[in-house]
């Protein structure tokens, strides 16, 4: 099971608290990570990457094993620690703004 | 006896202000949806607990909300109708809202740009829905003005949406830009007798208007001036920040443009100013009073880039001549030292006997008036800024 961290606004539309974990099929990647997140939460669609294209949106980052993986390649895979449950993935929400 | 419902969106939140017909005493709720940005909520005016709500973060993107029960509780669409929204275990049922624009073949021109501020063409990108406007038949139905610029629609309570995708192909929009708030569509005024027309305002584009539902749409900005754009009286690129109409009058439109008041008798065809007398033409919000079709309301805002009221003063200018003549609404308002906004969206009219006037600030007060405007008070003073307010009349 993939571990993942949500920002408090995401947590509160998903009607979930503190973590949530996942089971991802095949390689552990941004993309199929936020794939089965996805589909076990379909509130969260748009509100992590746009709907359409399935970019990161901009005020949104990825934390994993103290490292800022924001501007990996959605198809590389995660730290053997996300993969493995060990570490979670942080989805975080950027202090910018008001 | 009657009550009124006063649904106000803020920057930080959507607050409902519940009164009985008299308007004195208040109950508030909220904030509902605490830390987003709520652009709008609006209730369906055939099923009056059925509420729409638009909110957005720039973090997270937008999402619709949906009440089926006055406002009390909200779930994102996505339920049948009838069924418990969330399921078993407690987990909410709905599903995100998905604006996607249409590029379908059927569109005859699919559209991929419009004008940006330097001039060159930038891709039409979703930011997020500024108004919702339930349908005046069917409470599933209800329409969206986005930024960038565009009208959706959804016939199945705000799950699903699908792009009127004649509004952005009917040829102008490679000539549409930003206001200083964004490429947005915020007016939606369907007409209560010819069932086929609808009209809708962009800031920056004008005013369009379609008469075979949505399918095609025509520019009416004839008699617009506009000194900031490069030919003033262009067929579009005119910011018009509200248009108005009353029920019974429906070719009678009155629109606040950035700069200028004006009239169209005939559904919007032509436009003639009557900012008359006003202290400053300027202004976001406008609107009819429910029974006197010729007497309507501003607020008259200084600019360019000011954007508060003149000499401090927050006054309310009203209208019985269906403008050109104005009086100063000031009992009961700030006379001295205020310099807050009233945003497009932040005035509403109810229809008691007496007919309410409400606006809200971008300093947080939301004002009321049971008596046509002659005298005001605030219902709430220190709510995050005001993005819109709505009232609903309710038996």
């Amino acid at each position: 099971m993939i571990r993942v961290v949500l920002p408090q606004h995401l947590r509160t539309l998903a009607g979930v608290g503190g973590e949530v974990t996942v089971e991802v099929p095949g390689e552990v990647t941004q993309r199929s990570v936020l794939d089965a997140l996805e589909a076990r939460y379909p509130m969260l669609r748009g509100t992590i990457r746009d709907h359409v294209t399935k970019v990161r949106r901009p005020f949104v980052r990825f934390f994993a094993c103290e490292q800022d993986l924001s501007h990996e390649s959605p198809d590389a895979p995660l730290p053997r620690e996300v993969s493995s449950g060990q570490e979670p993935l942080l989805v975080i929400g950027a202090i910018a703004g008001g | 006896m009657s009550r009124v419902r006063v649904l106000a969106g803020t920057r930080k939140g959507a607050f409902i202000l519940e009164a009985d017909g008299k308007r004195e005493k208040w109950k508030v709720s909220g904030p509902h949806f605490p830390g987003w940005e709520i652009y709008h909520v609006k209730g369906s005016p055939v099923d009056p607990d059925r509420l729409y709500a638009s909110q957005t973060s720039s973090w997270f993107g937008q999402v619709i909300q949906r009440s089926d029960d006055g406002g009390k509780t909200w779930h994102q669409p996505g339920t049948p109708r009838g069924e418990s929204t969330k399921t078993p275990d407690g987990m909410p049922k709905g599903e995100s809202n998905k604006f996607a624009y249409d590029s379908s073949a059927e569109t005859g021109k699919p559209l991929t740009t419009h004008q940006w501020y330097d001039g060159s063409q930038k891709p039409w990108e979703f930011k997020r829905v500024w108004h919702l406007e339930p349908s005046l038949s069917d409470p599933d139905t209800v329409y969206a003005g986005v930024e960038d610029a565009a009208l959706f629609r959804s016939t199945d309570g705000g799950q699903n949406w699908a792009e009127l995708a004649g509004l952005r192909g009917h040829g102008t929009g490679p000539q549409w830009q930003p206001g200083a708030g964004g490429l947005c569509l915020h007016t939606i005024i369907q007409d209560p007798v010819a069932s086929e027309r609808m009209f809708v305002a962009i800031s920056s584009a004008g005013a369009f208007r379609t008469d075979d539902g949505g399918k095609t749409w025509k520019p009416i900005n004839r008699g617009l001036t506009s000194q900031y754009i490069p030919d003033p009286n262009a067929e579009v690129g005119h910011c018009v920040h509200r248009i108005a109409q009353h029920r019974a009058r429906p070719k009678v439109l009155f629109m606040q443009k950035h700069w200028d008041v004006l009239r169209s008798d005939d559904a919007g065809d032509s436009w003639r100013e009557v900012s008359g007398d006003l202290p400053s033409d300027f202004g976001f919000v406008i609107d009819v009073h429910a029974h006197e079709p010729e007497t309507i309301y501003v607020v008259p805002i200084k600019s360019d880039s000011e954007h508060f009221p003149p000499d401090g003063k927050l006054r309310v200018y009203r209208s019985r001549t269906g403008g050109n003549e104005w009086e100063a609404l000031t009992k009961g308002l700030p006379q001295s030292d205020c310099y807050v906004n009233v945003l497009r969206d932040a005035m509403a009219i109810d229809s008691l006997d007496e007919c309410g006037v409400y606006f809200g600030t971008t300093g947080g007060q939301v004002y009321a008036s049971a008596d046509a405007g002659d005298t005001w008070s605030p219902i709430v003073r220190d709510l995050p800024p005001v993005l819109s307010v709505e009232v609903q009349t309710l038996a």
